[in-house]
């Protein structure tokens, strides 16, 4: 297997894809939305050779290439094996979306010409992140992300979506911000230990020397990181941004963000948690993600509650998964970062299917407000059934994988006593005020009978459809190409169930993969 | 350190001229000056660098700090200026300005009371002397040719770049600004005593630099003050890079100053969007989204 290949085709294929769309422009020979699944099989691909590379070897042997600039090993190629998946799903849902778009006269070529360079331009940037060992390139790569998204969150310019990329990006340049200063002070720290300048922002030679790393400067910086990364991940103080940019983005890039782009600036914490642990003890880091965690799960679940419109609902579960998340980094026990890893992978799969058949609701009813929406099921059975499937998985209820990893924090956090078991029981409370307010709502949006009146008042805000006869013409033919679009939907959900019942080859990867995040 | 006499008091020298110049940005209202006093820290910036390369005797350093100081002493600065113009041709279609207008003369009468009317704004840059008020009056008077509808949306773009309405007054903001100096002092000893030298003993000013440009951030309601506000926290995580440990390498400062240029960008379309779509670049007025 060449290495070098291997690690550099996740971040490359995707952006060759992205310059050829660019390429082939808005005119006749412009690619169609299939050509995208090319770089989301090759980013599976590649994952898929990682993990049986990784598999195979002794943990601690990872792949390199450009002298440790890119790097692969069993946490890349399970984030890469999730990065893939989700972009697959989102990938392949993106031709009907953007057929439902134009059907409501809010696309046109040059929209969606824009949409597939930046979706390709993204991915390419959230796989550079996953496989790079360098931890500034890592910062590059995650404040690329950012600049990629703002105008897929804006892509609209109505008032609200301008507002939503215009918070979106100050909020999560200057978190981001406070991570590269972070990163500058453990720079700064191993210089002064003795590290040499090429090696000084090289993960592993970090982690094999953090012991001779300063405390004090260490502590400062490590707290700057979780806070900066915390930003993209969605954790307190600075998520602002998440619930506005979720809701406003098209859903296949909703699905994206909130699917991997979390995850993948959370795994850049789970690596520099390793440094920090080796460099002060387990109780710094522990303290400051079980805090981070419990806010954001208490402000989750609060507004939650209050939810009115159900692409916000389903932007702050994602924040309710994502301290989930960490209070397993938290925890930190080889069953919790095993936990956390899986955690992951089915909140991407579930949530991403969710965000995609959120869309088709979107174009079905015309309204994002959950009030306004009733019997689905009646209306568009798959998608409706879709939807309410994904939810129920986001809920953690078995046969899907959630259920095997919230079991699985909930028993480490309680096997690890003290605090910890304090702060699972909680975030097991918090967890369960979540899980009523997602059910209630969406339960109401789903069952029930159809309503009476034929269509429901598209509100004044988006451009007004050609005519209301025309706008339900549209509908009926989205409704008619119902089941070929929804195929990307059906496989994350089976991924999702598979991974709860049997991890089957996956399971010498994930435990790998917990292992170099420090599960010993 | 072994540095010559006159070394530690060249970078003493350069870092106070980059402190001195966030501190100012909280005394500026006016865009333009904020701009001006962002060009000049950057040149203070890439001075500190040059300092430093020329001490080490690393010539690397040397070149990157000049690149440094071109991309935020030259390309930043001329960035953000380019706005106005972009916006008038971006917003030149008939209904986009007359819809501007519209909103914008709600807004000039509900806030007359605060801000002056466009003439008298107009005039008073130009009595404040500098090419700065000429050069306004002079657009002031191309779009009177162009008719009264511009005339008014030009004038509103000139009170854009003033903060009508603080929400931090200047002197409480120059207390926070010391305030803030002095936490920086007592977060940053643990940096200084890791290694003292006349560079890391400057280690505080960078990080006052840095909440100083988070206060501005938070506190300024424009966009475009709030995008000075995001360089001036990028200013002086650099200037922590340099004092600390001689610049990142290089790789990592090449992707890092082309993703904050890029930043630059993007939120710079963004401001003239929010124009386009709020009719004016108050961040306080940017409230359809909340729970």
């Amino acid at each position: 297997m060449n290495a070098t290949l291997v690690l550099t085709a996740p971040a490359a294929v995707p952006l060759l894809v992205a310059a050829a769309y660019a390429a082939a422009g808005t005119g006749r020979r412009r690619l169609t939305g299939s050509a995208g699944l090319v770089s989301a099989l090759v980013i599976l691909a590649c994952g898929a050779l990682l993990a049986v590379s990784a598999a195979a070897s002794a943990p601690g042997a990872p792949i390199r290439a450009y002298a440790g600039l890119l790097r692969g090993d069993a946490l890349t190629a399970w984030m890469l094996l999730v990065v893939g998946a989700v972009a697959l799903i989102a990938c392949g849902a993106t031709p009907a979306y953007l057929a439902g778009e134009r059907a409501a006269g809010r696309a046109t070529d040059r929209t969606v010409w824009r949409y597939h360079v930046l979706v390709h331009a993204f991915l390419a940037a959230m796989c550079l992140a996953v496989v790079t060992g360098n931890l500034g390139v890592l910062w590059v790569a995650v404040e690329a992300t950012t600049i990629v998204t703002a105008f897929l969150v804006g892509h609209r310019r109505t008032r609200t979506s301008v507002e939503a990329a215009w918070k979106y990006v100050v909020i999560c340049s200057a978190g981001i911000a406070l991570a590269f200063l972070g990163t500058v002070l453990i720079y700064y720290a191993a210089r002064q230990a003795g590290i040499a300048e090429a090696w000084a922002l090289d993960w592993p030679t970090l982690v094999a020397h953090a012991d001779r790393l300063d405390p004090a400067v260490t502590r400062l910086g490590i707290t700057l990181i979780v806070l900066g990364f915390g930003t993209k991940a969605g954790l307190v103080p600075l998520h602002a941004w998440l619930p506005d940019a979720h809701s406003q983005a098209p859903a296949p890039v909703s699905a994206l963000m909130s699917g991997v782009l979390l995850s993948v600036a959370f795994a850049a914490i789970l690596r520099y948690r390793v440094i920090a642990d080796a460099a002060l003890g387990t109780g710094f880091t522990r303290t400051l993600l079980a805090g981070i965690a419990l806010l954001t799960l208490a402000l989750a679940a609060g507004l939650l509650l209050a939810q009115r419109d159900y692409k916000r609902m389903l932007a702050y579960s994602s924040m309710e998964h994502m301290s989930l998340t960490a209070l397993a980094a938290a925890i930190g026990t080889p069953l919790a970062l095993t936990a956390a890893l899986l955690h992951i992978a089915g909140h991407g799969l579930a949530k991403s299917v969710a965000f995609c058949a959120s869309g088709r609701v979107l174009h079905l009813t015309g309204t994002a407000r959950i009030g306004r929406v009733r019997g689905l099921l009646a209306r568009t059975p798959v998608s409706a059934g879709m939807l309410g499937c994904a939810v129920v998985a986001l809920l953690g209820f078995p046969p899907f994988s959630l259920f095997a990893s919230e079991l699985a924090l909930a028993r480490a956090g309680f096997l690890a006593g003290g605090p910890l078991a304090w702060a699972t029981a909680v975030a097991l409370l918090l967890v369960l005020t979540a899980l009523a307010a997602l059910a209630a709502r969406t339960s109401r949006m789903l069952l029930g009978p159809t309503p009476v009146p034929a269509r429901i008042p598209v509100p004044a805000r988006m451009p007004a459809p050609p005519g209301a006869s025309e706008d339900s013409e549209g509908s009926e033919a989205s409704e008619g190409s119902e089941g070929s679009a929804l195929w990307p939907l059906a496989v994350g959900l089976a991924a999702c169930t598979a991974l709860g019942i049997w991890l089957g080859p996956l399971a010498g990867v994930l435990h790998a993969a917990a292992q170099t995040i420090g599960g010993h | 350190m072994t540095g010559g006499g006159a070394y530690p008091q060249l970078l003493d020298l350069a870092c106070g001229a980059f402190l001195l110049a966030a501190v100012v940005v909280l005394w500026r209202r006016e865009l333009t000056a904020m701009v001006r006093l962002f060009a000049f820290q950057g040149v203070a910036l890439a001075a500190v660098a040059v300092l430093l390369g020329a001490h080490e005797r690393r010539w690397d350093l040397v070149g990157v700090g000049l690149g440094v100081g071109a991309l935020r002493a030259g390309v930043l600065p001329y960035v953000i200026r380019r706005t106005p113009t972009a916006t008038v041709t971006a917003t030149g279609s008939v209904t986009a300005t007359a819809t501007v207008t519209a909103t914008g003369s709600v807004t000039a009468t509900a806030t007359g009371s605060v801000t002056a009317t466009p003439t008298v704004t107009a005039a008073g840059s130009d009595a404040s002397g500098g090419d700065d008020g000429r050069h306004r009056a002079r657009e002031v008077g191309e779009a009177r040719e162009v008719g009264e509808a511009r005339e008014v949306h030009k004038a509103r773009e000139v009170q854009e770049d003033r903060e009508a309405r603080p929400l931090v007054n200047v002197a409480a903001s120059l207390l926070t600004a010391a305030l803030l100096t002095l936490l920086a002092y007592a977060v940053a000893r643990p940096l200084t005593e890791l290694n003292p030298t006349p560079a890391t003993r400057a280690l505080p000013v960078g990080l006052a630099v840095v909440l100083i440009g988070f206060f501005v951030l938070v506190t300024r309601r424009r966009a475009p003050a709030q995008l000075v506000g995001f360089l001036l926290l990028d200013n002086g995580i650099t200037a922590i890079a340099f004092l600390a440990t001689s610049g990142v390498p290089l790789i990592v400062e090449l992707g890092v100053s082309f993703d904050v240029l890029l930043a630059v960008l993007v939120l710079q379309t963004l401001t003239t969007r929010v124009r386009a779509a709020f009719g004016t670049t108050d961040i306080d007025d940017l409230r359809e989204l909340h729970d």
